[in-house]
């Protein structure tokens, strides 16, 4: 008999092993580490968001919804969608209601790429956006955004990625694993590259409420979308979600907002294999729109407080770190130590029980840098921060 | 000064240096600012917010429902002061509705409760009635939900 290892399709065996499954194992079982290595907030999901779901069930909604979602979410999405991103799409055709952004992503390289077509994203960045890509045939092209230049995606830098296959430019502003924020400048510039290359955009924007605005961070900041920049909207797909905002991760639930015809045939693959999002998950949705504005806002507030607390303390213990604009991690820049990424995570994992994930993980570009997510309690955070300090005192 | 009694609310043991740092103040400004809630009884205490049950503690709460005749001038104010002065009272409010004062109770057993109310409640000039509810048990005190644990149930690394 062929080995089993052999049957699995070429280009599935050909994905590496996700970096963050390795330090995972790491940390697993070990119940004296602070982990700075979480990937989604803290909080529970409000109660009055969880109460909906509940009473959703208690109402014995429990079957398939329409293969786009729920009406009544896509017509709240649709009102939320135009006051945060001043963009207008219709509820009845241009919104797809997805299992978390996650999905979204893959349905929208599998409707628009053919084998071999080219998506050009920048590094470091999300750990699905290769895999997403190489599952739908088509080429990942990373243009590297850098620790000097506040991982800003230069639009002379996606210019310069470009080829005759390029189909796709996919942007994740602000940032998973930098908590970088596009400045609108050169956004802008990017969308006109778009438009004379007649390109789409992919844009996700899963972290857009997280925005610690004004000279102390404390103020909600101003987002742009670049579905909203000229000419952009009838070649945007944007995707965001109610994972991060909304403390939602679990109810995996996210959405496609796009021209019909695209939405149409991201619809078309999701119809086969998701049918559609839970339903109990969209009824909590419809509720966490409605009414869920004050407990994001407190959210933020706390996550604002917590990023202040971590840059003052990078700061005192000599850690370079930029004051990132949005989503709640910090990316700090540990090659002074003249260790790689992972070194450094391994052993301030050993030494002072903390992770924190290697830079690495998020692409060849994060080499250098760790990410440290302040999505966790304030008094943790200053219990990590002591002995982060202690270690990199140590490392000298 | 929203955001300093925010945190204070949720957590009153925080000092001035860890306000100070949460806020990005400094902290003499933040110290200027307590002093000045509790100088102006703004702040009018600190506390643990306790769940007798677990806590071992066996004395009984009541929450009595009052009736008053109010006064010419000040109206309620004066007996409701009265009221609130009791060591017993933990909680004295004026509300709408139904009856007047809604006096929270504490004592050591519901004797002594009992006692308080027919002696020294009732028997108050301008008290019409009094009606005692005993409190069986505490789901969420001063907006802590009892029993509820804080465990991280969160993957120790995710993307």
């Amino acid at each position: 008999m062929k080995p089993l290892q052999e049957r699995i399709a070429k280009h599935v065996r050909d994905i590496p092993r996700s970096g963050i499954r390795d330090f995972f194992e790491l940390v697993v079982g070990r119940d004296d580490v602070i982990s700075l290595g979480v990937g989604e907030p803290d909080f529970s999901t409000p109660w009055h968001i969880r109460e909906a779901a509940i009473f959703s069930l208690e109402r014995g909604q429990t079957s398939y919804t329409s293969n786009l979602g729920l009406l009544s979410l896509r017509q709240e999405i649709a009102a939320y969608v135009e006051q945060l991103f001043k963009v207008s799409y219709d509820p009845a055709s241009e919104i797809l209601v997805t299992v978390g952004v996650s999905e979204a992503l893959d349905l929208v390289f599998r409707a628009l790429l053919d084998p071999g077509d080219e998506v050009v994203y920048h590094e470091p960045c999300y750990v699905s956006y290769s895999p997403s890509i190489v599952l739908a045939h088509g080429k990942a092209v990373t243009v590297q955004t850098r620790v000097e230049d506040n991982f800003v995606l230069r639009a002379k830098d996606v210019e310069a990625a470009l080829t005759d296959r390029t189909r796709v430019i996919l942007l994740n502003f602000p940032t998973n694993p930098t908590g970088a924020v596009e400045p609108v400048e050169e956004l802008e510039k990017i969308a006109a590259l778009a438009v004379e290359r007649d390109l789409i955009v992919v844009s996700d924007e899963i972290y857009c409420e997280l925005l610690y605005g004004g000279p102390d961070g404390m103020s909600p900041g101003e987002h742009t979308s670049i579905a909203s920049l000229p000419g952009m909207r009838g070649r945007t797909v944007l995707l965001h979600g109610f994972s991060k905002a909304f403390a939602m991760t679990g109810f995996r639930l996210g959405y496609a907002c796009a021209p019909t015809v695209l939405t149409e045939a991201m619809m078309k693959i999701h119809q086969y294999s998701m049918l559609c999002a839970s339903i109990m998950s969209q009824q909590a949705a419809i509720e966490a729109l409605r009414n869920g504005a004050p407990e994001v806002e407190r959210m933020r507030r706390a996550y604002a407080q917590r990023r202040n607390l971590m840059l003052k303390r990078f700061d005192e213990m000599g850690l370079p770190c930029f004051a990132p604009g949005g989503a709640f991690y910090m990316f700090p820049d540990v090659r002074k130590y003249g260790l790689t990424s992972k070194e450094f995570a391994l052993r301030l994992l050993e030494e002072e029980s903390v992770a924190v994930v290697p830079g690495s993980a998020f692409g060849p570009a994060g080499e250098g840098c760790v990410r440290a997510c302040y999505a966790t309690a304030y008094d943790k955070i200053e219990i990590a921060m002591d002995r982060m300090a202690a270690f990199v005192k140590r490392l000298g | 000064m929203d955001a300093l009694l925010e945190l204070l609310q949720q957590d009153a043991r925080l000092s001035t240096a860890q306000l100070a740092e949460r806020l990005g103040r400094p902290e003499t400004e933040v110290a200027a600012l307590v002093a000045d809630l509790e100088e102006k009884r703004a702040i009018l205490g600190y506390h643990a917010v306790v769940d007798p049950e677990r806590a071992g503690q066996r004395h009984v709460s009541a929450l009595i429902e009052v009736k008053l005749t109010p006064e010419r001038d000040g109206g309620f104010d004066r007996l409701a002061q009265r009221i609130a002065r009791f060591g017993q009272v933990r909680g004295c409010w004026l509300m709408s509705g139904g009856y007047d004062l809604a006096v929270l109770v504490e004592g050591e057993d519901l004797r002594e409760v009992a006692r308080f109310v027919s002696e020294r409640l009732s028997t108050l000039d301008g008290v019409l009635s009094t009606a005692t509810h005993f409190q069986l048990k505490v789901y969420k005190q001063s907006g802590f939900v009892a029993g509820e644990s804080h465990a991280d149930e969160r993957l120790a690394v995710s993307p």
